[in-house]
């Protein structure tokens, strides 16, 4: 009876496509390390909606259940895309264990991207920390595509042990331009690893930037990005230039089913991307 | 909308046995309170027959009984434990099937349900519920299908408040005991010698339904005793809480000690999300059949007061008993607001009722509007 309520009815054919998952092929399938492996997506019926580097879709994985993953893929491959993703629970096994010709149903693409027009003519720093490269990847691949676009970039990433490096050899590559600085370092390492040992806020410090004009981007466990903001605060970064992806438990995308609160904010839908000067007070929190 | 008072009508209890028939012959599933297994449910009602006709409640933290009045009410209760969302927001409902070939599923959504409700007895509480989950799932960036299939062309005839019990605290929320629009017929039901009930139209389908049972014009006489018996209602409220600045408090005192103290409290039972009308958290379940071509989605109801609601990989964001209830108090009266521009409490006092160990939601906001006492420095 209110207009609220029959307005809505109009475009229920369009919802329906953000809650039911679209089947797609799996293309590719590339094993990165012991529990990680990417998946390369292509649909099957509709291509979706393009995605922006940061933002989520739902993967779904037959009868099994359905997970947020981040798109890793460069946005300027179009609806095919690629996803890690790390074995830890029944879905991603399900996700890790498909072969090419497999099917894989996807809804999104979900969030707030990573906010790439306002960084233009910013100094750059991309710090990720375990998996948390996989939601940056997106975003450095457009970084380097229009690399003329910002001042010093430079990609800090940090990994349990030299086997558990995501993307190496694009890391390699990458650090092989003459305009790009790239520095990793692991937690712990055996005999054969000449690089740097200790967490990824050691790297800080030394990285080239001008705070004044520095934008952050920053994924990985929630402690590693607590403890990374806090070094660019230190070295003059203001909080509103220091991006975090955040995670919570996402199931809906839209912001109705309840899972994904960190305090005020909805991740799926006002996140994952948030700045820190939005989300610090509550991230500081113990378990809200 | 607007229900000015010279539209005002009177009808005995005949007029509304009339409405609730008239619903039906217009092919609602027409749905209100009866008494069953000792509390007073929504279900399928034929008439005023079906109504709980000489009930009251008595409700008080931790406590809900039926009480027989010594007069034939038919709304002389406050709530019950059912709210209308187990229609709006089945408790489990199916998102949709998939079916799988050789290498290839193919996915359908669910048929969306296509009866019109009519809910009568909706208490002015329960419309403020209504717009509230309105706000969550008819938004326009994530319109909800299942809830909009649901929603639209629904009838509601509300019920002003009369009889409110030891934990509505609906009067200092803003939402009753009088409920001013978003319905489509407006009832107050009076008892003083011949029981009748004063009606008023909030929309094109209220006049017409109330033209078509034959209501009278009312006498301003019955007119002013309506809004004297819920002026006089909002007087008998057995609880208030104090919402001036609470938002702002809540944020500033997420480390209060009082979280901890109502942990040892708190079972983490759920039954106060159960019981919300506008706790809305939905979880999915994924499920195979025996043969393993089949899949079904279904969404059920959630609880913040489960482990597994936070759960995300290596664990619960949430593992304490003391984060979960913070983080259910805290949405309901402060980051609700920042999520939908509402609040998430309409004051109809099911949390306190049917808490098994009668915590009140009341008490506690009011402990923690209050900065820590001494030791918690530093605000």
């Amino acid at each position: 009876m209110t207009t609220l309520a029959t307005t809505a009815a109009a475009s229920a054919a369009e919802i329906d496509k953000r809650l039911v998952p679209v089947p797609h092929r799996v293309v590719a399938v590339r094993r990165d390390t012991a529990d990680t492996v990417t998946i390369g997506l292509a649909p099957l019926e509709d291509a979706p909606p393009p995605f922006l580097p940061g933002q989520v879709d739902m993967l779904y994985a037959f009868g099994v259940g359905e997970v947020p993953i981040s798109i890793s893929s460069d946005m300027l491959l179009g609806s095919q895309r690629e996803y890690t993703i790390r074995r830890v629970g029944p879905v991603t096994r399900a996700l890790t264990d498909v072969t090419v010709g497999d099917r894989v149903g996807v809804r999104g693409p979900f969030g707030v991207p990573w906010p790439l027009e306002d960084a233009e003519g910013a100094d750059i720093l991309v710090v990720g920390g375990g998996i948390g490269l996989a939601p940056l990847r997106s975003l450095i691949l457009q970084l380097l595509d229009r690399r003329n676009d910002f001042g010093w970039v430079s990609i800090l990433y940090g990994a349990r042990a030299p086997g558990d490096i995501l993307y190496r050899s694009e890391l390699e590559q990458w650090r092989g331009r003459l305009d790009t600085d790239v520095d990793v370092t692991v937690d712990a390492a055996g005999a054969g690893w000449h690089g740097n040992v200790g967490v990824v806020t050691r790297l800080i410090p030394r990285a080239r930037f001008e705070p004044g004009r520095a934008m952050a981007f920053v994924c990985g466990p929630e402690v590693m990005m607590r403890y990374t903001a806090e070094s660019l605060l230190q070295r003059g970064v203001p909080p509103e230039r220091i991006y975090l992806s955040a995670e919570r438990n996402m199931l809906c995308g839209i912001g109705t089913c309840g899972h994904c609160q960190l305090g005020p904010f909805l991740v799926c839908r006002h996140g994952p991307v948030l700045s820190w000067a939005r989300i610090g007070p509550y991230v500081r929190v113990r378990e809200l | 909308m607007g229900t000015p008072a010279d539209e005002a009508r009177v009808m005995g209890v005949d007029g509304l046995d009339a409405l609730i028939r008239a619903l039906g012959e217009r092919g609602y599933e027409v749905l209100g309170p009866r008494v069953r297994d000792g509390a007073i449910v929504y279900d399928g009602i034929d008439g005023a027959a079906d109504l709980p006709v000489g009930w009251g409640d008595e409700q008080a933290p931790g406590h809900y009984r039926l009480s027989p009045r010594d007069d034939d009410a038919c709304f002389g209760y406050a709530v019950g434990p059912h709210s209308w969302k187990r229609y709006l927001l089945p408790p489990r409902s199916k998102v949709f099937e998939a079916e799988r070939g050789a290498k290839v599923f193919a996915l359908r959504s669910a048929e969306m349900p296509r009866k019109r409700f009519a809910f009568v007895g909706v208490r002015p509480c329960e419309l403020a519920a209504i717009n509230i989950q309105d706000h969550v799932f008819l938004r326009d960036t994530a319109r909800d299908v299942l809830y909009a299939s649901r929603r639209e062309d629904i009838a509601l005839v509300a019920v002003q408040c009369t009889e409110p019990s030891g934990t509505c605290f609906c009067a200092s929320m803003g939402t009753g005991p009088a409920a001013t629009d978003g319905f489509d017929v407006a009832l107050t039901e009076l008892l003083d010698g011949h029981h009748r009930f004063v009606a008023s139209a909030g929309s094109e389908l209220g006049r017409e339904l109330l033209a078509a049972v034959g209501a009278a014009e009312a006498e301003q006489a019955d007119v002013d005793r309506a809004t004297t018996v819920v002026d006089e209602a909002a007087q008998r409220m057995g609880r208030s809480l104090d919402t001036e600045g609470l938002a702002e408090a809540l944020y500033a005192n997420l480390e209060h000690p009082r979280w901890s103290e109502i942990a040892e409290r708190c079972l983490g039972c759920g039954n106060c999300t159960l019981v919300c009308p506008t706790c809305f958290c939905t979880a999915v379940i994924d499920t195979n059949d025996v043969t393993g071509t089949g899949a079904l989605r279904e969404r059920v109801w959630d609880s913040c007061f489960t482990i597994g609601f936070s759960y995300i990989h290596g664990g619960s964001i949430r593992p304490s008993l003391r984060a979960r209830y913070r983080q259910w108090l805290t949405h309901k009266l402060a980051t609700w607001r920042d999520q939908f521009g509402t609040d998430g409490c309409v004051g109809c006092g099911r949390c306190i009722t049917w808490c098994p160990v009668g915590i009140d939601i009341t008490v506690e906001a009011a402990a923690l509007h209050e900065p820590a006492p001494a030791a918690g420095a530093g605000r």
